[in-house]
């Protein structure tokens, strides 16, 4: 009563290696399992033969600690919207369907083994800017500085960002633009991140470019399979927020 | 394995004496200060970057010692601390509603059953409020009122409104504040971050803890880093229940290793579960999903009155279903505390009257709700936790009820510390869920956040330095460090060479099902026996049967498996004699034969008012108790009635 799928998976046993698609037949699987579940399923069958399982990113399972992510079918995530690999289910396929699956693709996301990506860069982006500068203990009543509740309600949207790289995936130009617009939204939105918002904005940018990431041509791609939604504008405010810090 | 012996009383000498409201400020006073030229040639190394690990290992690298951090995951950003949704208690009283750090520390002292130590939990709730300060200056967006101001909101029983909360990602938007100040240290160049690793051993070198042995996960090196002390914040250990909330990645590895160099394991049978998670789909079920509490405000739970009623809900008639939450306890209704709802629904589900795949699901209906309120009323309110539930089962809430079901969810037992959050090793420093300190038998929600922040920004950063101002502790034996090194490379060889026929997941299941059945919700003297002549068993057969394909020198995620199960075992053995030993009810721990006339949790204050701190021995488990004085908070029995 379960389906039938073809699978056709990425296998790359490390970063030196050409890699290339390789086929798999998964039988008798259960709609309600998840799209991680079923290739746990597929795994336990190829380390019973010997075989080496496919590797991939996974953690919480509960779409937000953003460690999951593959391309499949062409679509980072899948093509169900607002949805972490690790949330698709598989009754969103039909039976007997052939499903392709391979990993971020960008040249500063280079591949560790099969599934499994390297993305550090995102972490420099961080490092450059992407914080408040205050020591534990220095900080001021919390009380003492209020927030508009549009502002905090906007910064927290930016702030919902699980880091998980898919709109680099989907960006022609391999743009790590929405990630790096996203914490410059988030901190540039409250009075706690102003003493600092010229020069984050400039040096994320500026490390942004410095790992190889593309430029923004706005073609919302990324926008489009991101997990949490995170609007386009947030890339206007970062060019906003650069422009301005660099003049 | 049912044996063990007593060992010497064990107790906290930390802790200052005189008023419980004086005694950390004391503590801060006494603890010796590190010149800050000398504190650079300090080395400490954190494993886990969760809220303990994260704030403690930005807060020591701003202090500036020289750290060096380890995380499993990709990026410290994804500790499972991430996903914690409700939110985090803090003692502001902003509400003017009574609130006060007197109220915070009587409200978990109380909520963890009176098996919490006072002078911790009273340091917790003074802390609490600087939390919120420091978070806040971080850019943690929490939500706001329209005057500005933050808004709380009341959570697990307590009367005031004392929870502070971020939509339903709390656990997120703290982590990353804490995960932004260490990515500002890593550039700062005091913290050396290690992501893609995980610590196998600890060494103890001279008596105290010098170092550890870790594998790259990407290449397979085993590598060694030594320092002048060690803190662990590696989570806990609700995985061993295969099946839990936890993140697939979490174990006990590292608390383990450590247990096993000396470090006492404390209260490891107290386990937490949360009534409202989504039940299990089928046998390849590989996590479960936690929905917030607050469904159970509007939601009304039921099941059918007949055992094996296999109709769809909607063709049940209203005479034949069983609200039985509401009729057990109509006092509290659907709003029992958790481990009541819990085994109230374990209980109807044994009768053969649960619903769903395999009959573990019972119904939260919200028919009366959105006929009363209105869809959009409803829509409102969870509209986000509904199209979580619908996401994962397929079904709609609005038009069939949700099936829900019991989950492990948190641990309160760890490695034992004593105020300072030191272990029974000297150097060895254990915070967050990792320990044991803070919330008894039992934690009430949004208190483990706060627990992990309080420990790592501005606890731990203060007792570490009394411990590295009395260094330097001398050269590291080479020969400590080798043989560590040696035990973990046998370890994997051993893993690896066995080539059976069951994948290590099927045996954690196994296990995991065995722990659920037996040392679950409910445990009895009985169930507690098979589980401790079963577990040696199945482990057994483990290192005898087991399949690890590849290598040690690449990334093997199998392997990785395999070495984390094997600990697993070990655990849930003591996990079921310390369970077994306490034949008392208390928190998390409800013994079948130990509850009231109305089958409600009976504690045994004469015999059991102490921490079970464990030792490891190779003759089996060595007891250690730490007497629980209660000078402030009466102990009392509780009542939901």
């Amino acid at each position: 009563m379960g389906m039938n799928l073809t699978l056709k998976v990425w296998r790359q046993k490390g970063p030196q290696d050409e890699g290339r698609m390789v086929t798999y037949r998964v039988e008798d699987v259960s709609p309600d399992m998840s799209f991680l579940e079923m290739l746990d399923v597929l795994n336990e069958g190829l380390i019973l033969e010997g075989d080496d399982p496919i590797a991939f990113d996974h953690d919480c399972r509960e779409g937000i600690c953003g460690m999951c992510g593959m391309v499949i079918n062409g679509v980072a995530h899948g093509e169900q919207v607002a949805t972490t690999t690790c949330q698709l289910h598989m009754r969103h396929f039909a039976d007997n369907a052939v499903i392709t699956i391979e990993p971020w693709r960008a040249a500063p996301f280079p591949v560790v083994k099969d599934l499994v990506v390297d993305r550090s860069a995102f972490d420099r982006i961080i490092q450059a800017g992407g914080f408040v500068s205050v020591p534990a203990g220095s900080a001021p009543d919390a009380h003492s500085v209020p927030v508009k509740k549009d502002d905090a309600d906007a910064a927290f949207d930016a702030a919902t960002c699980i880091g998980c790289g898919a709109c680099v995936a989907a960006c022609p130009n391999g743009s790590a633009s929405l990630f790096t617009a996203a914490k410059i939204t988030h901190l540039g939105l409250l009075p706690q991140g102003q003493p600092e918002r010229d020069s984050r904005a400039r040096a994320m940018v500026e490390q942004m470019d410095a790992e190889g990431f593309g430029g923004c041509t706005n073609t919302g791609e990324c926008t489009a399979v991101c997990p949490k939604g995170i609007p386009l504008d947030t890339i206007a405010r970062m060019n906003h927020d650069f422009l301005k810090a660099s003049r | 394995m049912t044996n063990y012996t007593v060992g010497e009383p064990i107790r906290d000498t930390r802790a200052p004496e005189g008023p419980i409201e004086d005694r950390w400020e004391k503590r801060k006073f006494s603890a010796k200060l590190v010149n800050p030229a000398n504190k650079r040639k300090l080395h400490v190394i954190v494993v886990g970057t969760g809220l303990a690990g994260g704030s403690a290992a930005a807060t020591l690298g701003e202090l500036g010692y020289n750290v060096t951090s380890f995380c499993y995951q990709d990026s410290p950003r994804r500790a499972h601390s991430i996903a914690a949704q409700g939110g985090i208690n803090a003692a502001k009283n902003y509400r003017g509603d009574g609130d006060s750090i007197y109220r915070l520390f009587y409200d978990t002292v109380k909520g963890g059953d009176f098996r919490a130590r006072e002078s911790n939990v009273y340091r917790l709730a003074q802390v609490s409020v600087n939390i919120i300060d420091q978070a806040v200056a971080q850019g943690v967006p929490f939500a706001r009122e329209y005057g500005g101001l933050l808004d709380t909101r009341s959570f697990g029983g307590a009367q005031v409104s004392r929870t502070f909360y971020a939509r339903g990602q709390t656990g997120q938007q703290l982590l990353l504040g804490a995960y932004q100040a260490l990515e500002r240290q890593i550039a700062a160049g005091t913290v050396k971050m290690n992501t893609r690793h995980e610590m196998l051993d600890l060494i103890v070198s001279d008596g105290r803890a010098r170092g550890v042995i870790v594998r790259d996960m990407v290449t397979g090196e085993i590598e060694r880093h030594l320092a002048d002390a060690v803190v662990l914040a590696s989570g806990g250990y609700g995985n061993v229940f295969f099946l839990s909330t936890n993140a697939k990645g979490c174990n006990t590895t590292a608390i383990w290793r450590a247990h096993r160099r000396g470090a006492m394991f404390a209260n490891p049978c107290y386990t937490q579960i949360h009534p409202t998670c989504i039940p299990v789909s089928g046998e390849y079920q590989s996590k479960l999903t936690l929905m917030s509490e607050s469904l159970r405000n509007d939601g009304r739970v039921w099941v059918p009155v007949k055992a094996g009623d296999d109709r769809p809900a909607s063709q049940i008639p209203e005479d034949e279903r069983d609200y039985y939450l509401e009729r057990i306890y109509p006092a509290f209704g659907n709003l029992v505390p958790r481990d009541i709802a819990s085994r109230a629904a374990k209980n109807v589900c044994d009768e053969g009257r649960g619903v769903g795949p395999g009959g573990l699901g019972v119904y939260l209906d919200f028919a009366d709700a959105i006929r009363r309120l209105g869809r959009e009323a409803v829509e409102k309110k969870y509209g986000n936790l509904f199209e979580m539930y619908e996401r994962i089962t397929g079904e709609d809430p609005y038009t069939q009820p949700m099936r829900i079901y019991p989950a492990v969810h948190y641990t309160m037992g760890g490695l034992w510390v004593d105020y300072d959050l030191q272990s029974t090793i000297p150097g060895l420093f254990v915070i967050g869920e990792a320990n044991f300190s803070d919330h008894g038998a039992n934690r009430l929600g949004a208190s483990a956040l706060m627990q992990g922040l309080a420990d790592g920004y501005f606890v731990l950063p203060t007792t570490i330095g009394d411990y590295l101002a009395n260094g330097p502790y001398g050269e590291i034996d080479e020969q400590a460090v080798a043989e560590a090194e040696t035990a973990v490379r046998e370890k994997i060889e051993r893993l690896l060479s066995v080539d059976g026929d069951r994948t290590p997941d099927s045996y954690h299941r196994e296990l995991g099902k065995l722990m659920w059945d037996y040392c679950g919700m409910e445990r009895t003297e009985e169930s507690l026996r098979k589980a401790l002549e079963r577990i040696p068993e199945l482990r057994e057969e483990f290192w005898r049967n087991v399949k690890v394909s590849g290598t040690a020198e690449e990334l093997n995620q199998v392997l990785e498996r395999a070495g984390r199960v094997a600990d697993f075992f070990d655990l849930a053995e003591l996990m079921c004699l310390d369970a077994l030993h306490r034949t008392e009810s208390c928190g998390g721990h409800f013994r079948a034969e130990s509850q009231d006339a109305d089958g409600e949790a009976l504690r045994d204050d004469e015999n059991f008012a102490y921490v079970a701190a464990w030792e490891y021995g190779e003759q089996g488990p060595v007891l250690h108790r730490e007497e629980l004085d209660y000078e402030y908070v009466k102990m009392s029995q509780r009542s939901y009635k």
